[in-house]
C-alpha cells in the first residue's frame, strides 16, 4: 500500500516522460514484425521510449529481444512495421548511416587495432582529422578509466577493459541511441556487480538513450529506468522495474522477475473491502478486491516470498497456515525457507536473517505461515 | 584409456622409457619429429653431400666424400666450385631469378582470382558452402596432368580461345598462346588455385561477423569495412594461400614442360636437364639445395613477421 502511494507521487523534478501522455517519444516502434522464413522472431510489438531513457529489453534467450535490437541497429530489416527515431523513419536505413552505435555482446573489438584506434574508427569514417578524433578517442577513454591503455590491443587487456573499450567506441560518436546487446553478459558476477553501476554513471553523465538486450533480470532491475519484458516475440508487459516487480500483470512476469508462490483459485466471494479467493493448496484466502473479476472466474494469487511471515505462535493476519519447515538456506542477509504446506505443496519464503534472531526457526519445526490481504496480487492470465 | 594406462606392461613401459628420460609427451612429438629427420633431413644432407662431390663415370656418378690419400691418412674431399657456378654462371641465375618472377606473377593472380572466390564461399549460407567447396577441391580427383594437357587444347592455334575470339571478331589473326610464359602462368594460376582458396576460406569464415557489422555500425562502408577490417584480418590467410602457391610453383617442371616455349626458363627445367641429360648429380644437387634456402628464408620471414604482429593466433 505504502509503495503504491510513493510511485504515484510525483519527484522533485520528474525525470520519467513516460508518465507524461503529452511527452513526445524520441523512439517509436510501431508494429514491427521480424519474420524468418516460417518463424516469426518479433511479432507486431509496438514502445515508444524516451530521450535519455536506459530501457531494458528483457527476457530469454529466443524471445526475440536481440532481434529487435538488430533492427533498431539496422542490421535486421522489418518484415512489417516501422521505426521512427527522433520523428524520422529509420526501417530502411542502411546500418552504417544510422545515428545509432551498438555495443555488441562479443564486443567485436577490431584485434588488428590498438585500443585507440577501435574507439577512433568511428570518428575516422565520419571524416574527422586525425588529430582531433585522438582527442575525442582520448576524453572517452579517461570516461570509461581506461586513458593509460590506449596503445595496447584488444588480447591484452582483461574481460572487463574489453568491456569498457567496447562501451567507449560505441560512445565516441555521440549517438542519438546507444544499443547494447548483453552489454554485461561476459562478465563475471562480482565485475558485473560494479560494472551496472558504472554503466548507469556514464549513461547520466552523457544523457545518451540506452537500448540494454539483457536475460538478467536483477541486472535489469538495478540499471534500467524502464523494461520491457518479451516473450515468443512480443512484448508481455512495459513498466518501471517496481511495477514490474510489485505489479506483475501475468503469471509469466511475475514467475520472470524475481521467485514467486502462485496459487490457483476461484473467486469465491467480493464485498467493497475484501474478497475471498477459494484455492485448492490453501483453502479460503482473503484479499484486497480486484475491480473487473467475476464470481467463480479462475484466477491466480502471486505471492513473493519476502512478503509472507513465520512464526511459532499463531499470528492474527486473516490468512493463515501450518507448514513444515524443510530446508532453510542461508544467504548472509536473508534467509529462504522451503515449506510444506499441509496440502503437500511447496511453498518459499523469505526473511531478513536479523528479524529471526528472536525466534529461530529451524528444519522440521511445525510453524504458521501467514500474510497480509494487501500482499497477494491477484492475476487473471 | 584408464584401463590400459593402468595395466603392468603400460606401467612397466612407461618406467622404462622415463629411466631412459623418455616422457609421454616427447614420445607424442617423437613420431611427426621422426617422419621429418626421415623423410626431410636425411634427403637434405644426401643431396649436401652429393653437391659437394664432382661427378664422374661410376654408379653412383659422384666422387666419395672421403678417401685415402697416398700417405695412407683420410681425406675429405669436398668442394664448393658448384656454388661458385651458380654464382657466377648467368644460365642459372637467370633461371633462379625467372622462375621466381613467374611464381611472384602466378601467385598475384592467383591471390586476385582466389579471394574473391574464397570470400563468396565463406560467406555463403550452409548447404551452398558445402557445395561450393567440393566444386574447388574437384578437380582433384582427375589427374593432374590431363588436366594441364586439357590446356593444350584451350590455348593452341586453333584452340577454343582462338576460335572463340576469331569469331567473335575481336581479334582477326590468332594469339599466339602455346609455349610462351603466358601459357605457364595460366597453368600454374589453375593449378594452384584450390591452395590459395582453401586457407583464405580457412581463414574468412572464422572471422566473427560481428566485426563486419561493429565497423557499418561505426559508420563505414561495405567497401571501407573490406578495406580496414576483413582484408587486414585475412593477411594470415592471404599469406598461408600465397605460400601453398609460391613455393611449388617456384620449382614447377611439368606445367612449364608442357605448355612453356624454349624461353621459358624454369629452375625445374634446369634441374631435370643437370640430373637426367648431363648426369651432372653434384650439380643438380647443388641447384635443388639453393632453391630449398631462397624458399625457405621468405616462410620463415613471414611467420616471424606474422608472430610479432600478433597475427598468428
Amino acid at each position: 500500500m505504502n509503495q503504491q502511494r510513493s510511485a504515484t507521487r510525483p519527484l522533485a523534478a520528474d525525470t520519467r516522460p513516460w508518465r507524461d501522455p503529452a511527452a513526445r517519444p524520441f523512439l517509436s516502434i510501431r508494429g514491427v514484425t521480424k519474420q524468418f522464413g516460417l518463424f516469426t522472431a518479433v511479432d507486431g510489438i509496438d514502445l515508444d521510449i524516451f530521450r535519455g531513457e536506459l530501457f531494458c529489453l528483457l527476457g530469454a534467450s529466443g524471445c526475440g529481444k536481440s532481434t529487435l535490437l538488430r533492427m533498431l541497429a539496422g542490421f535486421e530489416v522489418p518484415t512489417a512495421g516501422e521505426i521512427l527515431l527522433d520523428g524520422q523513419d529509420m526501417s530502411t536505413v542502411p546500418p552504417h548511416r544510422r545515428p545509432t552505435n551498438m555495443m555488441f555482446q562479443s564486443y567485436a573489438l577490431f584485434p588488428h587495432m590498438t585500443v585507440e584506434k577501435n574507439v577512433m574508427y568511428g570518428l575516422l569514417r565520419e571524416g574527422m582529422a586525425r588529430a582531433a578524433a585522438r582527442d575525442r578517442a582520448q576524453d572517452m577513454l579517461r570516461l570509461v578509466k581506461l586513458e593509460k591503455f590506449g596503445g595496447r590491443k584488444p588480447h591484452q587487456l582483461s574481460g572487463g577493459q574489453r568491456q569498457r573499450v567496447a562501451l567507449a567506441r560505441a560512445l565516441v560518436k555521440q549517438p542519438k541511441l546507444l544499443l547494447l546487446d548483453e552489454p554485461l553478459g561476459a562478465l563475471d558476477k562480482k565485475l558485473r556487480e560494479e560494472t551496472q553501476f558504472e554503466l548507469v554513471r556514464i549513461q547520466e553523465t552523457l544523457g545518451t538513450t540506452f537500448i540494454v538486450v539483457t536475460h538478467d533480470q536483477e541486472e535489469a532491475m538495478t540499471i534500467a529506468t524502464r523494461i520491457g519484458v518479451m516473450r515468443d516475440g512480443g512484448l508481455v508487459q512495459v513498466g518501471e522495474p517496481r511495477e514490474i516487480y510489485e505489479a506483475p500483470e501475468t503469471r509469466f512476469v511475475a514467475d520472470f522477475i524475481g521467485s514467486v508462490n502462485l496459487f490457483e483459485g476461484q473467486v469465491d466471494a467480493a464485498a467493497p473491502d475484501a474478497m475471498r479467493v477459494l484455492t485448492r493448496d490453501l483453502g479460503p484466502v482473503t484479499l484486497r478486491p480486484v475491480p473487473g473479476l467475476t464470481l467463480g472466474q479462475t484466477v491466480w494469487i502471486a505471492l513473493r516470498p519476502e512478503r509472507l511471515a513465520l512464526s511459532h505462535a499463531e499470528p492474527t493476519a486473516p490468512n493463515r497456515f501450518r507448514a513444515l519447515v524443510e530446508d532453510v538456506g542461508y544467504m548472509g542477509q536473508l534467509s529462504i525457507y522451503r515449506l510444506r504446506l499441509r496440502g503437500g505443496r511447496l511453498v518459499q519464503a523469505t526473511l531478513s536473517s536479523r528479524s529471526m534472531e528472536d525466534d529461530p526457526i529451524s528444519w522440521d519445526e511445525e510453524v504458521w505461515v501467514s500474510f497480509a490481504p494487501t500482499a497477494g496480487r491477484v492475476l487473471t492470465e | 584409456m584408464t584401463a590400459l594406462t593402468q595395466s603392468r606392461p603400460w606401467r612397466w613401459t612407461a618406467r622404462g622409457l622415463g629411466v631412459l628420460g623418455f616422457s609421454g609427451r616427447t614420445l607424442v612429438i617423437a613420431i611427426p619429429m621422426l617422419w621429418l629427420l626421415v623423410f626431410f633431413l636425411v634427403p637434405f644432407f644426401v643431396l649436401g653431400r652429393i653437391s659437394l662431390a664432382e661427378p664422374i663415370l661410376a654408379r653412383p656418378p659422384y666422387s666419395p666424400l672421403f678417401d685415402r690419400a697416398p700417405d695412407g691418412s683420410l681425406e675429405i674431399l669436398a668442394n664448393l666450385d658448384n656454388y661458385r657456378l651458380l654464382w657466377e654462371d648467368t644460365l642459372y641465375r637467370n633461371a633462379y631469378l625467372s622462375s621466381i618472377r613467374i611464381a611472384f606473377v602466378s601467385t598475384l593472380f592467383a591471390l586476385l582470382i582466389g579471394y574473391p572466390i574464397a570470400y563468396y564461399i565463406a560467406r555463403s549460407p550452409e548447404p551452398r558452402r558445402t557445395i561450393l567447396l567440393l566444386l574447388v577441391i574437384l578437380p582433384f580427383w582427375t589427374s593432374f596432368l590431363l588436366r594441364v594437357y586439357a590446356w593444350m587444347g584451350f590455348l593452341q592455334r586453333e584452340g577454343l580461345v582462338n576460335s572463340f575470339l576469331l569469331f567473335t571478331g575481336i581479334i582477326d589473326a590468332p594469339l599466339i598462346m602455346m609455349q610462351t610464359t603466358f601459357a605457364v602462368q595460366v597453368g600454374i594460376v589453375y593449378t594452384y588455385l584450390p591452395f590459395m582458396i582453401l586457407p583464405l576460406y580457412a581463414n574468412l569464415t572464422k572471422l566473427d561477423e560481428a566485426f563486419f557489422e561493429a565497423s557499418a555500425d561505426l559508420g563505414a562502408s561495405p567497401l571501407v569495412t573490406f578495406l580496414t577490417v576483413t582484408l587486414p584480418l585475412s593477411v594470415p590467410g592471404i599469406i598461408a594461400g600465397c605460400m601453398l602457391v609460391f613455393i611449388p610453383a617456384i620449382g614447377e617442371y611439368v606445367i612449364p614442360a608442357l605448355l612453356g616455349g624454349p624461353d621459358t626458363l624454369m629452375i625445374g627445367r634446369v634441374l631435370w636437364d643437370e640430373f637426367f641429360s648431363a648426369r651432372d648429380w653434384p650439380m643438380a644437387a647443388a641447384v635443388a639445395i639453393v632453391m630449398l634456402f631462397l624458399v625457405v628464408a621468405p616462410v620463415m620471414w613471414l611467420q616471424d613477421w606474422l608472430d610479432r604482429r600478433g597475427l598468428n593466433r
